[in-house]
């Protein structure tokens, strides 16, 4: 066991956890954040993006115990208060989801696409916003309202 | 995954004796090949020697060489102004963003995917694999699949580039995995053309002679048309059969040449 301390969604949290433990699991199972979902072994899925120290990665590809001292945000951060994070809306609005397996995972891989862009004072194109989703498979919607969603809340964020 | 011991040290001496002392330990840098392989129970080492403490990433220029800090990202690398642009767009294009912002040059050469990458740019640039002992020229660096010059408990610590007069890469995307079908990395140097082809190989990377002797007399996409490109020796599999490749190599050579 190792002692892992990270901040996840402002909070400071600090847990014993088995060297093996993926990040996924930690934020899964010892913190009951279940919105980070499982979607596959392979590390393809991408229904477990979170962010990390500001970037967005796999969850489920990453020890806890290598990301002590980390920041995370998880799809439960992005609306502390309870009113919906512009690109949630916009997946609302745009019937950007189906089941809703792949939705967190699809929108914290969004928001990490848009302030990137934001930053880099670019417009996002479909074809970007395309390619930006390529780590993150969708079973139901056909990708094309996600596709209107992210674009619509590039505009919005 | 199964019981294992994670260590993360701050000094490169530490790390070489923590792979020296664990049953069965590995390298960890960005987890994006060997996490997954160990979540399938493809690995299971004891012991995993994280190397991302040890200050090894990181971009500098000197003397016209580019040297590339092992434990760099593919979105650091695709994202520098100071590697050659077509090292740039490769490392764009490597998998995903989330992988990209967790994958590492030195991860990706050590394990040498036959599909990946990396190993084309640094063949086909003639770049020099740095480790903690040594230093390999990527024509020694190779070997078949999945394997490569590297010891027993060596590590990479930079990838060197040199400066050549013009590069360009093109890829065929496997759809579903967007590993390459076939990748070209071309390279116009003083000594001539270097073509290294991957994801064709049924060895892995490899330079091609015929396109090679082709661009050096005239480095033209139209030079790549009189070249034969042998089907033998090239990979057959549900995505592609080796003539399928044949012609897939000379097309992106084509393209690599245009876009240098
Ligand atoms: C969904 C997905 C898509 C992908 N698509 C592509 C693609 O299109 N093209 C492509 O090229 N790759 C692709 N990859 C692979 C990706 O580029 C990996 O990041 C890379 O192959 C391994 O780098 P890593 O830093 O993650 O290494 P790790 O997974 O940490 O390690 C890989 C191996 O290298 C060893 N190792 C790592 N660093 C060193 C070092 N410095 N010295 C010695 N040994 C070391 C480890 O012990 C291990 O055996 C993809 C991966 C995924 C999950
Ligand atoms: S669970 Fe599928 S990529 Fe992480
Ligand atoms: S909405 Fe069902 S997987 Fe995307």
């Amino acid at each position: 066991m190792t002692e892992v301390t990270m901040t996840v969604n402002g909070r400071k949290v600090r847990r014993d956890v088995p060297d093996e433990t993926l990040l996924s699991e930690f934020l899964r199972e010892s913190l009951r954040l279940t919105g980070t979902h499982v979607g596959c072994d392979t590390t393809q899925c991408g229904a477990c993006v979170v962010h990390v120290n500001g970037a967005a990665v796999k969850s489920c590809s990453a020890l806890a115990v290598a990301l002590d001292g980390a920041e995370v945000t998880t799809i439960e951060g992005l609306a502390p208060n309870g009113e919906l994070h512009p690109m949630q809306k916009a997946f609302n609005d745009n019937h950007g989801l189906q089941c809703g397996f792949c939705t967190p995972g699809m929108i914290m891989t969004s928001v990490d696409m848009v302030e990137k862009a934001k930053a880099a004072g670019k417009t996002l194109t479909e074809a970007e916003i395309r390619h930006g989703l390529e780590g993150n498979i969708c079973r139901c919607t056909g990708y094309h309202n996600i596709v209107k969603a992210v674009a619509q809340a590039a505009q919005e964020m | 995954m199964y019981p294992l011991k994670y260590h993360k040290p701050a000094a490169l001496a530490d790390a070489i004796a923590a792979l020296g002392a664990g049953e069965e330990a590995k390298v960890l840098a960005g987890g994006q090949t060997l996490l997954a392989t160990m979540k399938q129970h493809l690995a299971a080492p004891t012991d995993l020697v994280d190397i991302r403490g040890l200050s090894l990433s990181g971009i500098s220029a000197a003397g016209g060489d580019v040297t590339v800090g092992a434990t760099t990202t593919h979105a650091e690398v695709a994202a520098s102004g100071e590697v050659h642009p077509a090292v740039a767009v490769l490392a764009a294009g490597i998998g995903d963003p989330l992988v990209r912002n967790m994958g590492t040059i030195g991860g990706s050469i050590a394990n040498n995917d036959p599909a990946a990458d990396y190993p084309a740019a640094v063949l086909g640039m003639g770049a020099t694999v740095v480790t903690n002992t040594r230093e390999i020229a990527a024509d020694d660096y190779f070997g078949g699949l999945f394997t490569t010059a590297l010891e027993e408990g060596e590590i990479i610590t930079a990838v060197r580039f040199p400066n050549v007069e013009r590069a360009g890469y093109a890829k065929f995307k496997q759809p579903a995995s967007r590993f390459c079908l076939v990748g070209v990395f071309v390279a116009k140097t003083a000594d001539g053309a270097r073509v290294a082809v991957t994801g064709a190989g049924e060895d892995g990377v490899f330079r091609h002679e015929g396109l090679e002797a082709a661009l050096s007399a005239n480095w033209s996409p139209e030079a790549v048309e009189a070249v034969t490109v042998s089907p033998d020796g090239l990979m057959s599999d549900i995505h592609g059969d080796a003539e399928y490749r044949a012609n897939l190599i000379k097309v992106m050579a084509r393209r690599a040449v245009a876009v240098s």
